[in-house]
């Protein structure tokens, strides 16, 4: 068996007292690579052994802070940037709104740095190969004895020296602590290869069914599958086999009232114009005019039309015998069709009827004014303007 | 019974050695468990199976196998979501507060506690979900950036509801965590066993009891308890958000966010004394539990008992004194409307009983307080349940006014709970040490230096 290599030398102490005294001792002898092991912090020690304060707080500080900065400016781009939306009436930055979150983010951070940083970082944990696992002085601090170990790479370190200082201060069980052995390491070892395909088998198996299984489930189905009747669908109810049924012989379609005088050549009661002549209705007047009158009409109503011969012209909106008209023979023509025109009643509904007839009033109106009634207008636009 | 109380009592009772404060404390993990403990935990089994049978049925048939509908849309889901919350808030009180305050006999009860802590928070938890009909959609709670482009409302006191209970659970399970280090340096120390010395040299990272460690340790514990004693006042804070930021009569009051948190430390310390007396009879640690431990939370709950019954008069106050019609009619409708019953049993329980710890030898007979905190833990449980279904039962709309009944799913779910609780507990007993034996040899007697550190 090769030499063990020598990790350090340790003592036990009885009492707190005396491992404060000790330890008082071994620092004023200029020691510098020496632990004290307790089974729990003993006051003074930290004065005794000359540590300087834990600079821990620093690390809570900066990541509580980040912590902070970080739960408001993300909660500010979500908020105001990413996606604004006003809520209850708040501004999108909604300070105190966002306070409870930003402090438990804090409070977060700030914990897990300190706790992850202390084990990982001051203390580097996990270390279960430390060379003091194991040892009865280990089992002998853990429990309720106070221990110094002085270790070997301290540049003072003087085996023979250390013994007799930790004799002259009544230490009980001086001993040696050697580095464990290196275990040797096969990973070709049958047992961890078994185990090694049984985790590959393990984790295969549950990611192919969380992948094509799991995800896919539809966890509880009573919502969507209803006992009712979906459209399109084939019925084993009705003799002819379809879902859908025809409405009533007689119904009546929310805003299609059947026209009363279809088939007639005029309405038997003059109809009025239920809409009054605003710019909106002219508007829409003008654009279902030309969209759906104009091809044959032409835009002004000159009977002009853009379909090339391809269907006979009709006659000028503007002749006497129309511009004469009542609203009501317009409205019944467009309904009824007339000739070669077919019914509207279909492509407009009845409100956009009355507006296009408005526009066509208007159409008139412009094509067929007197001098007169050019120069008020003028007058009145050239005075609107002056104002 | 006369008790000197001018000077500070011992936190440890006899002359028990620092070698026997491990013996005692790891003897329940040494030996294997008993009739007696088999029997306990078929009992919690048998009340958790219930709760899992009542959630199946509530998960096969949605939300409607409960009780609650228009106009009590909130009942036993937020009850006992606010009941179990409360629960955990004294272990970290007792673990956080007490050690700022320098409180040495907290360390015999501390760890217990903070594991009651973390399984409440657990039952806690349990609630939220479940309260949705669709718990595989609860990862809708969380903001993370999804195919919808849309994140949480970091406004809406449910969503900080969300952050405050996980850090909450997060960071008393770290703490308690940090605490039983040493201890799992100990008990990997002193076991005989293969198996276990590796699951406690896992879990003890290592740990070498070095005072390098401990300098590192003491500061890194002094900050947690920093940070949770804001914390535990927070997450009530924010859970009587939940109420006091609608605008229901009887929930939109300013007094909430510290009456709550009264509440919950009253209702916390009542529950950590049931278990306690039950704890330091069964595991023989009447000498680190002692009676004066008991008497001292008894102290604590007759205090934070009274400041719930100062706010209940506030309450009432407040109802007068604002002119509001509403808010009045609430608060006549909460104590001599139909839930009139539960009512008086809240304040029967909270105000009236505890009253009795005002004698020394109430305060230390161990069967009359136990029945004062069990009375305790019935009467928050009605606290939170007279907030929310009395506050909704009859609201702006009389037409619509309505009685909320519990049916059989909505009590089996919350004995389900209880039934996790202790389940729980007893596994706890039976797996890590229930008292912190580095804390509590630490504050034995003559197991400090003297006052000159050793340099006589």
């Amino acid at each position: 068996m090769s030499e063990k290599k020598l990790f350090g030398l340790s003592a036990i102490f009885a009492s707190p007292d005396a491992v404060i005294h000790a330890v008082k001792k071994v620092e004023e002898a200029g020691y510098k690579n020496y632990d004290v092991h307790t089974p729990y912090p003993l006051h003074g020690m930290d004065a005794a052994m000359k540590l300087k304060p834990s600079k821990l707080g620093y690390v809570t500080l900066s990541f509580g802070l980040s912590g902070a900065a970080f739960a408001l400016l993300f909660m500010y781009w979500a908020m105001s940037k990413d996606y604004p939306m006003i809520i209850g009436g708040k501004p999108f930055f909604a300070l105190p709104a966002f306070i409870p979150i930003t402090f438990e983010l804090t409070v977060l951070f700030a914990t897990l740095a300190t706790v992850i940083g202390m084990l990982a970082v001051y203390f580097k944990f996990p270390s279960n190969n430390h060379p003091l696992h194991d040892t009865p002085y280990m089992k002998a601090v853990s429990a309720d004895k106070f221990g110094i170990c002085i270790e070997a790479d301290d540049k003072l370190f003087d085996i023979e020296k250390i013994k007799n200082l930790f004799k002259e201060l009544h230490a009980q069980n001086i001993s040696e602590i050697y580095f464990p052995a290196p275990e040797p390491v096969n990973i070709f070892e049958p047992k961890f290869l078994t185990l090694l395909a049984l985790v590959a088998l393990l984790t295969s198996a549950a990611t192919y069914v969380t992948l094509n299984k799991v995800i896919y489930a539809q966890p509880f189905t009573w919502m969507m599958n209803q006992p009712k009747v979906n459209v399109q669908t084939k019925s084993a109810f009705y003799a002819d086999g379809f879902s859908m049924r025809k409405p009533v012989e007689g119904t009546v379609a929310r805003g299609f009232i059947p026209y009363e005088y279809k088939g007639l050549a005029a309405p038997v009661v003059p109809l009025s114009n239920p809409l009054l002549p605003t710019a909106s209705t002219l508007d829409l007047g003008k654009k279902r005019f030309l969209t759906f009158c104009s091809p044959c009409h032409g835009n002004l109503g000159d009977g002009d039309s853009r379909l090339r011969g391809q269907f006979p012209n009709p006659p000028s909106l503007h002749s006497e015998k129309v511009r004469t008209w009542q609203d009501g023979n317009i409205y019944h023509v467009i309904t009824n069709g007339q000739n070669v025109m077919p019914s509207y009643a279909s492509q407009l509904s009845r409100d956009e009827r009355w507006a296009v007839i408005h526009y066509i009033r208007a159409l008139q109106k412009a094509k067929n004014a007197s001098p007169s009634e050019i120069v008020t207008a003028k007058k009145e636009s050239s005075a609107n303007v002056a104002k | 019974m006369n008790i000197d109380y001018s000077q500070e009592l011992p936190v440890i009772e006899g002359r028990i050695t620092l070698a026997d404060i491990d013996r005692l404390i790891a003897k329940p993990l040494d030996e294997k468990p008993d009739k007696k403990f088999f029997i306990a935990l078929s009992i919690t089994l048998t009340l958790l199976m219930i709760g899992v049978i009542s959630v199946t049925i509530l998960f096969a048939f949605g939300t409607g196998v409960w009780g609650l509908n228009q106009p009590v849309g909130w009942a036993f889901d937020i009850t006992n979501f606010v009941f179990w919350v409360g629960i955990g808030h004294a272990g970290t009180l007792i673990s956080a507060v007490l050690y700022l305050l320098r409180q040495k006999w907290r360390t015999g009860i501390a760890r217990f506690a903070e594991a009651m802590t973390i399984f409440a928070v657990m039952c806690a938890g349990i609630f939220p979900i479940i309260h949705t009909g669709r718990p595989w959609l609860a990862g809708y709670l969380v903001p993370y950036p999804n195919q919808h482009g849309l994140w949480v409302n970091f406004t809406s006191p449910l969503v900080w509801d969300v952050f405050a209970v996980s850090t909450y659970f997060t960071v008393s399970l770290v703490f308690w965590y940090v605490g039983l280090i040493p201890d799992f340096g100990v008990l990997r120390d002193r076991t005989v066993s293969k198996l276990k010395k590796s699951i406690y040299s896992i879990f003890s990272l290592g740990w070498r009891n070095s005072h390098r460690n401990w300098q590192h340790y003491e500061k890194a514990y002094m900050l947690l308890a920093g940070f949770a004693t804001p914390l535990v006042l927070s997450v009530h804070t924010i859970v009587s958000f939940d109420f006091a930021v609608s605008i229901i009569p009887g929930w939109h009051t300013t007094i909430f966010p510290p009456y709550f948190v009264a509440g919950a430390i009253f209702s916390g310390f009542a529950m950590v004394v049931t278990v306690l007396i039950f704890v330091r009879k069964v595991f023989d640690l009447q000498e680190i539990i002692t009676l004066n431990h008991l008497e001292k939370m008894n102290k604590i709950i007759l205090l934070t008992g009274t400041m719930v019954g100062y706010a209940y008069g506030m309450e009432f106050f407040i109802a007068w004194y604002s002119g509001n019609p509403f808010e009045q009619f609430v608060f006549i409708n909460r104590a001599f409307g139909p839930y009139a019953w539960a009512y008086w049993i809240m304040v029967s329980c909270n105000v009236f009983i505890p009253q009795l710890f005002w004698i020394k030898k109430v305060r230390r007979t161990i069967p009359i307080m136990l029945v004062i905190v069990i009375f305790v833990n019935v009467g928050m449980w009605f606290e939170r349940f007279v907030i929310t279904v009395t506050s909704l039962h009859r609201d702006f709309l009389p037409s619509s006014w309505g009685y909320f009944t519990p049916t059989l799913v909505d009590l089996g779910v919350l004995i389900g709970s209880f039934g996790l609780f202790f389940t729980l507990v007893l596994i706890f007993t039976k797996t890590l040490p229930v008292v912190a034996m580095s804390e509590i040899k630490a504050v034995a007697e003559g197991a400090q230096p003297s006052h000159h550190g050793g340099n006589h």
